[in-house]
């Protein structure tokens, strides 16, 4: 029944999902359940990558988000948990300023937002164009990553070879130098 | 300005929301506000909070909401292609490696100052 309108629906289920435990995240005092509720709003932006066709970053923010970065962020919340134990000094007077520019920015975004033409595709030309391809997100992010830069049926592929072999040289300095900072002195 | 030059200037864009998006279609708007909102939340909670994990977890809010803007482009701009979800794997990696390093230097304050608070960590101000 084409005219119960269910993908807006959940489409709508999934943006609460995304802002609702986002404002949880901002205005807790508690940590953990500012963690926990971090971790709902990355399950919300992965359903709303899949609602964009982006099925294969869904399951990469999934995996590396949720599953590596949260449990991270977990972790240092349980190191540092003898800091939790003290009151937490707020401070009243800065709060009032952060919520004014925070409302500045909104305000600018949503006039920026709306007053730009940004000539979007309709939904039918969207399907239409899905339908033509015959490759799928995954084969067309994993050619720009590491094509071999020739043209394969009249489309470049490779163009992001080098962002990527800089991006995994940056991982292993940011690996050596958190094992760094965090190591123990062995005293002798 | 007056209350009711106010109440037509709010009324004046709400409209424009209204009159660009259609709530029963979904379409770039959607996906741009959502964004903006979950921008402004990471914000504030990077201004406000006073616990070092906390603002990372803001600045984690703001990543996500520009990597869901880069992917809505490139569902609904046809000259973006396939770059906005490779700029979003991109991001991804990158807010992993900072949360990493994050996290280090956050255990090491802690060990030497005991607390988490930036405002208790500032023994370098003159």
């Amino acid at each position: 029944m084409n005219q119960f309108p269910i993908r807006e629906i959940v489409f709508y289920l999934f943006a609460i999902i995304t802002l609702a435990p986002a404002v949880i995240v901002v205005t807790t005092k508690n940590i953990v359940y500012a963690a926990f509720a971090l971790m709902i709003t990355l399950f919300g932006v992965a359903g709303l990558y899949v609602f964009l066709s982006a099925d294969f970053l869904a399951a990469v923010q999934v995996l590396i988000y949720v599953g590596g970065i949260l449990v991270l962020i977990l972790f240092g919340v349980m190191l540092t948990r003898g800091a939790l134990d003290m009151k937490l000094k707020v401070e009243r007077g800065q709060i009032i300023p952060g919520i004014i520019a925070s409302l500045v920015i909104l305000i600018l975004l949503f006039v920026v937002i709306v007053k730009t033409p940004w000539n979007p595709l309709t939904e039918s030309q969207i399907q239409q164009m899905q339908s033509d391809k015959d490759t799928d997100t995954t084969e067309e992010i994993g050619t720009q990553l590491i094509g071999r830069g020739e043209n394969k049926d009249g489309k470049v592929t490779g163009e992001f070879l080098l962002p990527f072999e800089i991006a995994s040289v940056l991982l292993l300095v940011a690996i050596i130098g958190a094992a760094m900072i965090c190591r123990r002195e062995v005293k002798e | 300005m007056s209350d009711e030059h106010q109440l037509s200037f709010i009324t004046h864009h709400l409209s424009l929301i209204t009159n660009t998006m259609n709530f029963l279609q979904i379409g770039l708007h959607h996906y741009l506000i959502i964004s903006a909102i979950l921008f402004t939340l990471g914000m504030f909670a990077v201004l406000t909070r006073r616990n070092a994990i906390a603002m990372l977890m803001g600045i984690e809010l703001i990543l996500n909401s520009c990597s869901i803007n880069f992917v809505a482009f490139s569902h609904f701009i046809e000259d973006v292609g396939i770059n906005g979800q490779i700029f979003a794997i991109f991001v991804i990696m990158l807010a992993a490696a900072e949360a990493a390093i994050m996290l280090a230097i956050i255990i090491a304050i802690y060990r030497r100052f005991r607390t988490v608070s930036p405002d208790e960590t500032n023994s370098l101000k003159g």
